[in-house]
């Protein structure tokens, strides 16, 4: 690890001032990801700026029925908040089958969602990789990638995303707040993630010293009875090879609302659009829900070691939605 | 609503500054002592704790936040002191394996560990059991399933896991408290 100085800011005023003013400075919270990347020269600024005394780790009500989850709670706290697991489950259940009970007492809400890509390719200082080296060339198109996306890649860049949260907050059409030198900023989530593009280096609309101060979930009636649903190569403590998170309601047999998102698959937490325009109105039938995952995957572009993925995405899809409708008593 | 504000204690104003990155002095709180150690601020709460402060009851596995053989509390929470920096935990509560023990008599939870054999290599061990006096505070040891994915954090590479669960469960059973006391 390149030496650093470091500080502890108490408000959030002089943490932002902290960092927006040295280009090499950084804000650390959780650390979970940053220490790591530190450590092998990934990631080498100059300057932490600890921000985990701020005041921003608060679950609270909004107005209309949502929750703002404070950028600073950590990912245990949240998962156990008795209010978010009884209205929005599936961000409960995606906290809890993401990480392992240390990590999630130490990784924070927002840096969850700002955590990096697990390609080993960008993990490795010698491997080309346009992500962490612009103009590098990407490794993995060509290389070992069994773990990456399918949907939303480039010719730069196939890291697959790496949270959970973040496909359930997709589904939900969260807020991210933020605070920066320039004020304060609603992002909605699906914007907060950016597709690699020819710029992979650039994951989030974020200013240098631009903070995530919280996220706010709006009131969705249908998430009471959602589900996270994550298939991976180990039981626990694994990233997803395919998630899907998902809220449906349906009356007399027709689905009346749909959220659905996929994890493990693509380079951003995916909202599974084209499906959810299939899906609407529809049957709360298995053809339908086949239908539906068929035209989401469609767009997929497999490489070397990843086609299973997309058989994998489907499935997954079918499941999770079967599951719902039998939760409906519908099918 | 909840709030978690309580679990952070009260900011120092003197840390405002900006420390490093050569070494700085930096005061820690470990099983129950105050301790000063001087470190540069990138050292790890892990290296800090073994190289420093002589405690080498806590392993270096992968040093990336895999394993959890670095496995430690702070305040009252377990965490991976691999992945933390020193210096972020002063005024914060640090408990390591060397905490547990009441002078020469064990706690419950290592007392098992030894009785149930729940241990070849002992190198994840420390992590082990500091997981797993938390697991209990932390009201997760409730069935095996739960165990098992409440401990997933801790990768036993001789995989004593059926014995470590026996372990949990007799602490368990016998009403064994999830912290250091007796």
């Amino acid at each position: 690890m390149r030496p650093v100085s470091y500080s502890r800011a108490t408000d959030v005023a002089t943490a932002i001032g902290a960092v927006s003013a040295d280009p090499e400075s950084t804000f650390l919270a959780g650390g979970t990801t940053q220490v790591d990347l530190l450590r092998i020269y990934v990631e080498q600024p100059r300057r932490l700026v600890d921000i985990n005394d701020l005041p921003l780790n608060r679950i609270e009500e909004l107005p209309g029925g949502g929750l703002r989850l404070g950028g600073l709670a950590r990912m245990s706290d949240v998962a156990e908040e008795p209010e978010l697991v009884r209205r929005y489950p599936m961000v409960a259940e995606a906290l809890l089958l993401g990480a392992s009970p240390q990590l999630r007492n130490m990784a924070t809400i927002a840096g969850n969602l700002l955590q990096r890509v697990r390609c080993s390719y960008f993990r490795d200082v010698a491997a080309g990789c346009n992500k962490r080296a612009p103009g590098t060339g990407c490794s993995a198109i060509d290389g070992v990638n069994r773990g990456h996306a399918v949907l939303g890649t480039s010719d730069c860049c196939i890291a697959t995303h790496p949270s959970d949260l973040g496909v359930a907050l997709v589904a939900l059409d969260a807020v991210v707040q933020t605070e920066g030198p320039a004020g304060q900023r609603n992002i909605p989530i699906d914007d907060f993630f950016l597709l690699p593009g020819q710029t992979p280096e650039r994951e989030h609309p974020l200013t240098h010293g631009e903070l995530v101060t919280g996220i706010d979930l709006p009131p969705t009636p249908a998430a009471a009875t959602s589900r996270y649903i994550k298939i991976r190569d180990r039981e626990s403590y694994e990233f997803a090879l395919a998630s899907v998170a998902v809220a449906m309601s349906v009356a007399g047999g027709r689905i009346t609302e749909i959220r659905l998102a996929l994890g493990g698959v693509a380079t951003k937490p995916w909202r599974a659009r084209r499906a959810e325009r299939l899906l609407d109105g529809a049957p709360a039938t298995t053809e339908s829900f086949a239908r539906a995952a068929e035209a989401e995957l469609a767009p997929a572009v497999p490489h070397a070691m990843n086609a299973f993925k997309i058989e994998l995405a489907r499935r997954t899809m079918v499941r999770a939605l079967e599951s719902m409708a039998r939760r409906e008593g519908t099918a | 609503m909840k709030s978690y504000q309580a679990l952070r204690t009260a900011p120092n104003p003197d840390h405002a500054v900006v420390r490093g990155p050569g070494e700085v002095e930096v005061h820690l709180q470990v099983n129950g002592e105050s301790r000063t150690t001087t470190i540069e601020p990138r050292v790890s709460l892990l290296d800090a704790l073994r190289d420093r402060l002589e405690l080498t009851g806590t392993k270096k596995g992968c040093n990336q936040g895999a394993c959890g053989a670095c496995t430690v509390w702070v305040d009252g929470r377990r965490v991976l002191s691999c992945l933390t920096l020193a210096i972020t935990c002063e005024n914060r509560e640090v408990t390591t394996i060397e905490g547990l023990s009441d002078g020469d008599t064990l706690h419950p939870m290592q007392q098992a560990f030894l009785d149930c054999d729940a241990f070849q290599c002992g190198y994840c061990t420390p992590g082990q059991i500091m997981s797993a006096v938390a697991l209990l505070a932390e009201g997760h040891a409730g069935d095996d399933t739960e165990i098992r994915e409440w401990m997933s954090g801790n990768i036993c590479r001789c995989a004593a896991y059926p014995h470590i669960r026996t372990a949990v469960r007799r602490v368990r059973d016998q009403g064994g408290r999830g912290d250091a006391s007796r």
